[in-house]
This record gives structure tokens, C-alpha cells and sequence, in this order.
């Protein structure tokens, strides 16, 4: 991620962003960014922080995408705070309103949740699945595997800088079994997918049972991840 | 040239917050009042000297020294101020975090560092040369003494600041803020002992220490500025009051010659290249 925001530059292989080289002037102009670790001034309020970045990005959005992308955050109410009177929490959230000044085509976040309670997440998720509403491109790179499997929708697992597994990830989980609640006791039928659950459910009716339940098991994206990363 | 201004406003901005001005106000006002005081009490014995001697001109000797303490005070205070306010302009922050938002807009690298040297540049040059204007003003006040050259001095201050300002810059590329303040102010420690070499050469007759002493300050500008403007301060005096003043702690005064000047705007032009190449190529 740092070497497609430039800040790093590459030891090997080929990068574009946006169709343009990484850190070139063309691809900063159509690119947000928030760092995994990052600092804000102090001294600067909320809407400073905002008012900063969108001369240094060129925004004409003056007051009125300030307040958008704090109320976007949750920090309508703080616009006026400090940042060094904010917590780790809102200033993660301020980290993400900055990083959309200028509405930027593509949105780069590094672990935009690490530092987040679960009402922050919960902000950030939804803003996510807004953003990808409003056609907006967000890599996202994080490992709260969970998060990811709730609004990526596509995903790739990287292990020393390789790709080692990537698709949807519907496409990724992999079918674990069947578990059907019977009259005598819970039983998992293994190996079955979604598409085998009916026909299971009707040959147990068939045979005199009685169903009460049915759950298709599938693998998390973090079995996926550890079999991808034992694998390679 | 616009990210430059905006980054170059942000720079002053923060020195506001951040009381940076207030404090150095505050300080340089006592610094002041000593001086006066100080200048007054060296005027007031003078006069007896004055009495005594018909061949020396006593105020000018009194004027020009105290005057020539107060500029090395006044760039000792302004290298200060130029060094903090850019010793941790590139890797400091980036350390911190701070840089990295800031690189990857549009801006961009270069003019990211072009704003912070205008900013340094701007505070420091600018405090300089209001420190130089009040101790004139003092000096003539209390001892109505005037330099020979009013406006060179001051230029010579300020650009010597301006030096000390590019070399913070550049070491911030390469040095964390720790290191990058030890070693400019080394660097300035440096220029300082070329100058007293180049005293001591001059009272011993030494034609060995003064090309020491010359050739070292024409590596580290900001020392030959300082020379050249102390030479300014006495440039219309003659006979035995040039010697007595050349033979005081102003021994250090050393007309430059017309290459000076495009010699430190080349000088500033390639600290800010090697800063700007070095910036490129850094990962962050």
C-alpha cells in the first residue's frame, strides 16, 4: 500500500494506480490515503485538519464537504477539537474524513479500524458500504478478517508480498457440511454444500424424523487465511 | 508555487501556535534590555578612555565592539531558532507520522521542502534582522554610535541564517532530529572556531591560520557573512582606531569582495538540490 501511495518505492515488479505510475502526480490527484500509523498536528482543530488538506489536495468543497465528511465520521459535534484533545478513536475516524477530502476515485486504508471500539467500527463499516455505493474504489488492508468478510468484496491474501489466494468471499469459503437438528440429537452431514441441504431435509422427513433446524457450515475466511498461509 | 505557499503558511502557523514566536519575543526583549543596559555602562567608562587618548576614537571602538557581540548574539539566537524549527522537517516527522499525509497529496515532495525552507527562511531572517534594527537603535541611543554600513550587516545576519536553515533542512533528509541538531550546531561550532582561528592569526601574524580561517568560512558561508558584517560596522574607519578595532573580540572582521553573496546563493541553491534529491529517494 505504501508503495502504490508513493511513499515507498518499489524493489521489483510493475505498479500502476489509476492507470498511472505510484506517486505520480496524476495518481496522487485521484488517490486518498490513511496510514496505518499515522500523527496529526496537534494544534489543529478537526475542520483545520479538513481546511489543510483540501488546499493541499486542490478541493473547492470548502465548508460544506468539511461538515459532510465529519458528519460521514461521527465528528459533526467535534469539528472544533483539537486533535490533540481527540482520542485514538476519533482521530482514526478523522484520519478516514481526511483521507476522502477531494473525493478522491480510489480510497487507500491501512488498518483504518486497528484503533477503534466496536462503535467506531460499526461507523466505519457502514461509511465503507456507502463509499461503495457512491462507486468509490477502497483497498482495505487489515487483519480483523471478520470485518473484511463483512464489506470486501473481493480479497486477497498476501504472504511475504505474494498473493497467495484472492477471490470473492463467497468464493474463498469453502462448504464444511450440513448440521440438521433432529427429534434424536444434532447431526452434521460433512462434505455436503448449500445445494444438498433440501435433499437431505427431505430424505430425513422421508424416513419419519422430525427437523427442527438446518445450518450450512462453511469456512470462515480466517480458516481460509490460515490454510492459505500453512499452505504457502 | 502554490503548494509551496500553502505549505510554507502551515509552517508559520504552527510556529504561532505552538507560542514559537511568543517565547522568542519575550526572550529577545530581555536579551535587549541587557544589551542596552550593558552598552550604556561600556559608552559611560569609555569616556574616561577618551580623556586620555586623543588617537583613538573611543566610541567607535566601544560602539563597534559592543555592537559586533550583540550581532554574534543575534546570530547565535537566530541559528537557534532556524535549526528548531527545521531539524525534524523530513524523517523527524516522518518518524512521528506526521509527514506521510502530507506527501501523498498532490503537493508533493518537493514542494513540501521548498515551503518548509521559506518558512524557516522567512521567521529567521525576518527575526534577525528586527533584532539588528533595535541594537542599532539602542547602540545610537545610548552611545550615539551608528555602524558605517546600516542595511549590509543586517543582509549579512539574515543570510547567514538562511545558511544555518538550509543545513538543518538538509540533514533532516538524512539525520533523526536528535543527531540533525547536534550536528548543525556542530557544524556552526565550526564556523565559530574558523572565525577566532582566523583572529589569532591575524594578532600572531599567521598567514597559515588566516587562509585557515578564510577557507573554512567560505565552506560554511554563514561564517564569512558574519565577518563580512562586522567589517561593515567600522568599513569608513582608519588609522589607529582601524587597528585598535581589528586587535578587540572584532578581530573576526573580514571584507568579503563581491563573490560572496552569488557564492551563497549557490551555496543555499545546492544544500536544497542535495535535500531535494535525497527527499525523492527516501521511503517513508
Amino acid at each position: 500500500m505504501k508503495i502504490a501511495c508513493g511513499l515507498v518505492h518499489p524493489t521489483g515488479g510493475s505498479v500502476e494506480v489509476l492507470g498511472e505510475p505510484p506517486g505520480s502526480l496524476e495518481a496522487r490527484r485521484g488517490t486518498g490515503y490513511l496510514a496505518e500509523l499515522f500523527r496529526f498536528p496537534g494544534w489543529l482543530s478537526a475542520d483545520e485538519l479538513l481546511a489543510l488538506h483540501q488546499r493541499l489536495a486542490g478541493s473547492a468543497g470548502g465548508a460544506g464537504e468539511r461538515a459532510e465528511l465529519l458528519g460521514l465520521v461521527g465528528l459533526d459535534e467535534a469539528a472544533a477539537v483539537r486533535v490533540e484533545a481527540m482520542s485514538k478513536g476519533m482521530q482514526q475516524r478523522l484520519g478516514i474524513a481526511q483521507a476522502l477530502v477531494g473525493s478522491p476515485r480510489l480510497l487507500m486504508l491501512d488498518e483504518p479500524t486497528s484503533a477503534l471500539d466496536p462503535v467506531g467500527r460499526r461507523i466505519v463499516r457502514d461509511l465503507l458500504q456507502r463509499l461503495r455505493e457512491r462507486g468509490v474504489a477502497v483497498l482495505l488492508n487489515s487483519h480483523l478478517l471478520s470485518e473484511i468478510e463483512l464489506v470486501c468484496d473481493r480479497v486477497a491474501i498476501m504472504l511475504a508480498g505474494r498473493i497467495v489466494q484472492q477471490g470473492a468471499p463467497a468464493e474463498l469459503a469453502r462448504p464444511r457440511g450440513v448440521e440438521v437438528e433432529t427429534g434424536v440429537g444434532t447431526r452434521v452431514f460433512e462434505g455436503a454444500g448449500r445445494e444438498d441441504a433440501p435433499r437431505i431435509v427431505a430424505d430425513l422427513v422421508g424416513s419419519g424424523e422430525h427437523v427442527y433446524g438446518v445450518r450450512v457450515l462453511s469456512s470462515t475466511l480466517e480458516d481460509t487465511y490460515l490454510e492459505a498461509v500453512a499452505d504457502a | 508555487m502554490n503548494g509551496v505557499a500553502i505549505v510554507a503558511g502551515y509552517a508559520l502557523r504552527e510556529s504561532l501556535r505552538r507560542r514559537v514566536f511568543s517565547v522568542v519575543v519575550v526572550l529577545s526583549a530581555v536579551f535587549l534590555a541587557l544589551y542596552g543596559w550593558g552598552a550604556a555602562i561600556a559608552f559611560d567608562e569609555a569616556s574616561d578612555l577618551a580623556s586620555t587618548t586623543s588617537e583613538v576614537d573611543a566610541k567607535v571602538i566601544v560602539g563597534s565592539t559592543v555592537f559586533g557581540l550583540a550581532m554574534f548574539s543575534t546570530l547565535f539566537l537566530g541559528s537557534v531558532l532556524a535549526v528548531f524549527l527545521t531539524l525534524s522537517a523530513v524523517r523527524g516527522d516522518a518518524d512521528r507520522g506526521l509527514l506521510q499525509p502530507l506527501v501523498v497529496r498532490p503537493v508533493g515532495r518537493t514542494q513540501l521542502l521548498a515551503g518548509r525552507l521559506l518558512a524557516a527562511a522567512a521567521v529567521c531572517a525576518g527575526y534577525v534582522g528586527a533584532v539588528y534594527l533595535v541594537a542599532m537603535l539602542i547602540t545610537g541611543a545610548v552611545g550615539g554610535w551608528w555602524p558605517d554600513r546600516l542595511l549590509g550587516p543586517g543582509l549579512g545576519l539574515a543570510g547567514g541564517v538562511v545558511v544555518i536553515a538550509a543545513l538543518a533542512l538538509l540533514g533532516s533528509v538524512y539525520l533523526s532530529a536528535t543527531a540533525n541538531g547536534i550536528a548543525v550546531f556542530m557544524i556552526y561550532g565550526a564556523g565559530l572556531a574558523a572565525g577566532l582561528l582566523g583572529e589569532i592569526g591575524e594578532a600572531l601574524s599567521s598567514q597559515t591560520l588566516e587562509q585557515i580561517a578564510t577557507v573554512t568560512s567560505w565552506l560554511l558561508p554563514f561564517e564569512a557573512l558574519y565577518r563580512a558584517a562586522l567589517a561593515g560596522l567600522t568599513a569608513d574607519a582608519g588609522g589607529f582606531t582601524d587597528l585598535a578595532v581589528e586587535l578587540g573580540p572584532f578581530g573576526g572582521a573580514e571584507r568579503s569582495g563581491p563573490l560572496l553573496w552569488p557564492w551563497v546563493a549557490l551555496y543555499v541553491a545546492l544544500l536544497a538540490l542535495a535535500a531535494r534529491t535525497g527527499f525523492a529517494r527516501r521511503d517513508l
